[in-house]
């Protein structure tokens, strides 16, 4: 799925070039179960975003479903962020003026997918984390939950294999946190690979592996387990 | 495919966003409405001047005799060149690029007389073409002068519409009888009104005419005043112009460059001039409508700016999920031209809708004799249509190049 190696990634603030990550090398199979782990400014979201083309690497080779992406046009990182990746972010990120079914729909626009087919895929979405009932609601009419869960349903929208979650649970209490979870083994256990940033170590144990970031580097060894 | 994309967003995005939509519309609304109103109000400001300069009558030159200023064939200076009945024929012998000529002669201050009334009045003496020439035409059931009054020099007149009121007042004027200078005369016509903004000798709705022999028999007067005459082709003006000095000084015996022994009025010139004047006008008014638009064209550009900095999270949020950055260009491009188009079309249609209803105002003023009524012509429509696109196009691209250049990781960040 995943084949990085000596990736870095540098950002130039004023005269301070600032290091975010020094030299990853990572390889992530088909359909594993991944927690990133590490302290605030270790580059776990930068590495998150390497990982979903949202931005390029500074220098190393990232191939994504064994095609090089370190190198692509903007319009071609659109197209894998499009439909290879799911993103589900900390702070959701719905479009606050967009009821449930529009948000999941969007990336379907992008993808220039028919109306017919459209509604089909929203609704069927929608059901699957359970808010079949809730489609016309918008963010204002929701609980932290269900935001999270019309996130998951966009993330999915034109089945990617790779979903990646930036702290999901972070802004959730514990009975609505546990749900999410519950949707991503779901996920892992059909066939996705799902790999989720987080504080929590609940979440860090329940993932099949664990990387740990300090400074920009993988701190721990492939597959060894926190505690 | 890919439009359908776009259009479905924006759609949906404005739909969201009426109030703020609704605002910038009626900004550009008004933009429209002012540049619109401003044009049509020139467009009919210059229909009426045309109008108005062609009273007189359309592609003639007039012709007046003049005084020598050049030593000529053992002639001094300063000799009167007289025009004469002849010369009508003469010339159009001699200058085939002559389409019709005429002559009149002028009377200031004859006597006339109806019933009680006595005034001092201008008498013209004319020949039949002089109806087209000078744009003489009669009302319903009058006649102008014609051929058969000319060889029987019967008295008859044509009176001017102003002359007939002040003879007449509301009565009737047809068939009845008035004196000039004592001898009886018939009024076979009355001149219908019209706007006419320049003259020679004053205004026509002034005059009395007569047939010329009738005049020379009344006046013994042997002396053309003018020679009117309308080229074949209106654009040959000063050729023709040229042409009829050099016969003329042939025939009168003065030297072809003397330019002050003929005196000529180009009135073809002169309407040009008016034309290119009131084009002047209606760019300046253009410019006018044009500013206030592009006022309104800031505030869509304001407006769309605001939008991006609120919704740089948002334009994040869309690249993250895969809109390409031409998609968010597009759909900033397509807000703005969307907005621009639909309030112009909206303040279009106000305008023409007002224009049109100040057409049916039955108002018969002097004010409207000169000022015209706006007029929305399709020239000022298109104009218009233009201004608006490259006005929607330039206060939608500079914001939406501002948000194509957004850095999704950096937007996502945003608060």
């Amino acid at each position: 799925m995943i084949n990085m190696s000596q990736i870095t990634k540098v950002y130039n603030t004023g005269n301070v070039a600032f290091e975010a990550l020094r030299g990853i090398d990572l390889d992530v199979a088909d359909n594993e179960y991944i927690a990133i782990v590490g302290p605030s400014g270790s580059g776990k979201s930068t590495l998150m975003n390497l990982m979903g083309c949202l931005d390029t690497p500074s220098s190393g080779k990232y191939e994504l479903e064994g095609h090089r992406v370190d190198a692509l046009t903007a319009n071609q990182l659109a197209e894998i962020r499009n439909t290879k990746v799911g993103f589900v972010f900390q702070a959701f990120n719905l479009l606050p003026y967009a009821s449930a079914y529009e948000n999941v729909e969007l990336p379907l626009l992008f993808a220039g997918m028919r109306a017919r087919e459209r509604r089909m895929r929203v609704m069927e979405l929608l059901n699957r984390v359970g808010l079949g009932d809730k489609i016309a609601n918008k963010p204002t009419e929701m609980s932290g939950g269900e935001m999270q869960r019309t996130a998951i349903a966009r993330a999915l929208a034109n089945r990617p294999k790779l979903i990646l979650a930036d702290e999901p649970t972070g802004n959730l209490d514990t009975k609505s946190g546990a749900e999410i979870i519950r949707i991503f083994d779901e996920l892992w256990e059909t066939g996705h690979t799902v790999i989720v940033i987080t504080h929590d170590i609940n979440i860090a144990n329940h993932c099949k592996r664990v990387i740990k970031l300090k400074d920009g580097m993988i701190f721990n060894g492939i597959g060894a387990r926190v505690n | 495919m890919r439009f359908s994309i776009i259009y479905n967003v924006f759609m949906r995005d404005f739909n969201k966003q009426r109030k703020r939509m609704l605002l910038t519309l009626v900004a550009i609304l008004w933009g429209t409405l002012s540049i619109m109103l401003l044009l049509a109000y020139g467009e009919g400001l210059k229909t009426q001047f045309v109008r108005g300069s062609s009273g007189m009558g359309e592609g003639i030159v007039i012709l007046w005799g003049g005084q020598t200023s050049m030593a000529y064939k053992g002639f001094g200076l300063g000799r009167h060149i007289p025009l004469v009945e002849d010369d009508i024929e003469y010339l159009k012998q001699n200058v085939p690029e002559i389409r019709d000529v005429a002559g009149e002669y002028i009377r200031w201050g004859a006597e006339v007389k109806h019933k009680e009334m006595i005034l001092s009045e201008r008498i013209n003496g004319v020949f039949p073409v002089y109806r087209d020439l000078r744009n003489m035409i009669p009302e319903m059931g009058g006649r102008m002068i014609n051929d058969l009054d000319i060889e029987h020099k019967r008295r008859v007149a044509f009176i001017g519409d102003a002359v007939k009121v002040r003879l007449f007042g509301t009565e009737d004027a047809l068939n009845k009888t008035i004196y000039i200078e004592s001898l009886p005369f018939t009024v076979v016509g009355v001149m219908k009104h019209k706007t006419q903004m320049n003259s020679y000798q004053g205004a026509d709705e002034d005059v009395i005419v007569i047939p010329a022999s009738t005049f020379v028999t009344v006046f013994g007067d042997p002396w053309l005043d003018n020679i009117v005459y309308a080229p074949k082709d209106p654009n040959q003006s000063e050729y023709v112009e040229r042409r009829v000095t050099e016969v003329m000084a042939g025939k009168k015996k003065f030297h072809p460059d003397d330019e002050s022994a003929l005196g000529f009025w180009d009135v073809i010139q002169s309407l040009k001039t008016t034309r290119n004047m009131m084009l002047g006008i209606e760019i300046f008014l253009g410019i006018m409508g044009g500013l206030t638009l592009l006022i309104a064209s800031v505030g869509v550009a304001n407006i769309m700016y605001v939008s991006i900095k609120e919704r740089t999270r948002e334009i994040g949020v869309k690249m993250a999920i895969g809109a390409r950055r031409s998609y968010i260009v597009m759909q900033f491009l397509i807000e703005a031209l969307g907005i621009t188009f639909f309030g112009g079309f909206i303040g279009m249609s106000i305008s023409y809708i007002l224009t049109e209803v100040f057409k049916m105002i039955p108002i018969e003023s002097d004010i409207f004799e000169f000022m015209g009524r706006p007029t929305v012509s399709l020239e000022i429509g298109l104009v218009v249509v233009a201004i608006l696109g490259v006005m929607g196009f330039l206060s939608g691209l500079f914001p939406a190049m501002k948000a194509a250049s957004v850095n999704p990781v950096d937007a996502l960040r945003h608060e």
